[in-house]
């Protein structure tokens, strides 16, 4: 029993979120162009709520906050989402990356939170913007 | 690892229950990961197919009052420590006990179970396979899944006669769950083979749930009805190979609600209702459960060196 265990802690440390494609740190976030048509053309029924982003802060320090970080500039365990990438996505792509999570490299299904909360947190990361140098950080510890 | 047999104690109502209860209230309190806020869904018996998330540790503690006709009423109870080894592969170990009433308090067996999704995306439709291990004694009482031909009587014998079955089953399930609209609906099938010479035992559990409230708050709080997600469950026997169907079965309906706090713990109460002469008339259930996030890089970091 305890081998199983200690196998499925091993399983869980391997491969993060989005692969590093340089030696920069990098990410590769080419999952977001993997989102379907139907998707990419869908609007954020919450775009015009004043209180979605801030909802959306408070589901983001819940949920994403642990792996990518408090601030979104990315871990070791996840990629930035102030990057461009991310911040030119359509909205429709984030929120399938939400729904789908990316189970072969860690991303959890969020499919559990109630729609509009995934519209919620689409409309926080949105509003975060590229970070000061307008590229995405270096991967680094958050904690 | 005990043997289910070597643990009964003399009737000391609770006692057995509050150590387990102070185990794994420990194991949470030296847990020094951050706490992770789960939106769970409040189901005891039924699986949906949300997984934990890759890392995470749910510590849980469940219990079951159970009422029994011509016999003393019960009360089962079990930990549970579910592990989120990859987004697609969750496993979980159980350890379970039971108090029977003016008879004896004991260690039942444990249980060891996966839950696999086998589909990168999601779907309308999400299957999850589960396959679980159980070595337990007769004397199990937890009734976390009714098949076959479970029927209240067979639980109505002391504790010294029901403990000397040892049974050994191999348990299958077919997960099938959707989230539609903030609602989340699943079925279960379940089909369970006795690895001594025993039939297939059959059973399903079916459950339905939402949210109180579909949107976020945009402050942090505890009790507001984003927090409480309310259900219902029924589930129940389908016979064996031999005889399938729902003659001679025990089938419950569960009305049920969950309190997902932000501190990462949460609540959960189901009572239970026999809907037909052989099944008990209440099994009164509720759970706590708590969940660290980041658990697997601690245990990793004890190895490596570095977190």
């Amino acid at each position: 029993m305890l081998v199983f265990f200690l196998a499925a802690v091993a399983a869980s440390q391997q491969k993060p979120v989005a692969s590093k494609n340089n030696s920069n740190g990098n990410y590769d976030y080419t999952e977001l162009s993997k989102a379907p048509n139907k998707f990419l053309g869908k609007p954020n029924p919450l775009a015009n709520d004043p209180q979605a982003a801030a909802a959306g802060k408070v589901l983001f320090e819940e949920h994403c906050g642990e792996c990518h970080g408090d601030d979104a500039l990315g871990t070791k365990r996840a990629p930035s989402l102030r990057a461009p990438e991310v911040q030119n996505a359509p909205a429709g792509a984030i929120y399938w990356i939400l729904s789908n999570g990316i189970v072969r490299k860690r991303m959890p299904v969020w499919s559990k939170l109630p729609e509009p909360q995934r519209w919620q947190l689409v409309s926080f990361i949105k509003s975060l913007g590229t970070d000061a140098s307008g590229v995405p950080a270096p991967a680094h510890e958050n904690n | 690892m005990l043997t289910p047999h070597s643990s009964l104690l003399t009737s000391r109502s609770f006692a057995f229950s509050s150590t387990w209860f102070c185990v794994l209230f420990a194991a949470v309190l030296l847990g020094s990961g951050a706490p992770a806020r789960a939106q769970e869904n409040p189901y005891l018996v039924a699986y949906d197919h949300n997984l934990e998330e890759p890392g995470s540790l749910e510590v849980e503690y469940f219990s079951t009052f159970g009422t029994e006709r011509g016999a003393p009423n019960f009360h089962a109870f079990w930990g549970e420590f579910e592990y989120g080894a990859t987004a697609w592969w969750t496993t979980e170990v159980y350890l379970d006990g039971q108090t029977t009433y003016g008879d004896s308090t004991l260690f039942t067996g444990y249980r060891w179970e996966n839950r696999i999704r086998p589909l990168k995306n999601e779907h309308f439709i999400n299957p999850v396979l589960y396959v679980e291990y159980e070595n337990i004694n007769g004397a199990d009482k937890i009734l976390k899944e009714v098949e076959g031909h479970d029927v209240e009587s067979d639980y109505a014998q002391p504790n010294s006669v029901l403990r000397k079955e040892t049974v050994r089953e191999l348990e299958l399930k077919l997960i099938l769950s959707s989230n539609y609209k903030g609602w989340n609906f699943t079925e279960n099938t379940v089909a369970t083979k006795n690895l001594s010479n025993q039939p297939w035992e059959f059973g399903y559990a079916m459950g339905a749930s939402r949210p109180l409230a579909l949107k976020g708050a945009t402050h942090k709080c505890t009790v507001c009805a984003q927090r409480f997600v309310a259900g219902v469950e029924m589930y129940g026997g389908l016979g064996d190979r031999y005889s399938f169907g729902l003659h001679n079965t025990s089938q419950y309906l569960a009305p049920e609600v969950a309190w997902n706090l932000p501190s990462g713990w949460t609540l959960r109460l189901a009572p239970s209702f026999g809907l037909n002469g052989n099944s008990h008339q209440l099994l009164l259930r509720w759970g706590l459960s708590y969940e660290i996030s980041g658990f697997g890089r601690m245990v990793a970091s004890l190895f490596q060196g570095h977190p």
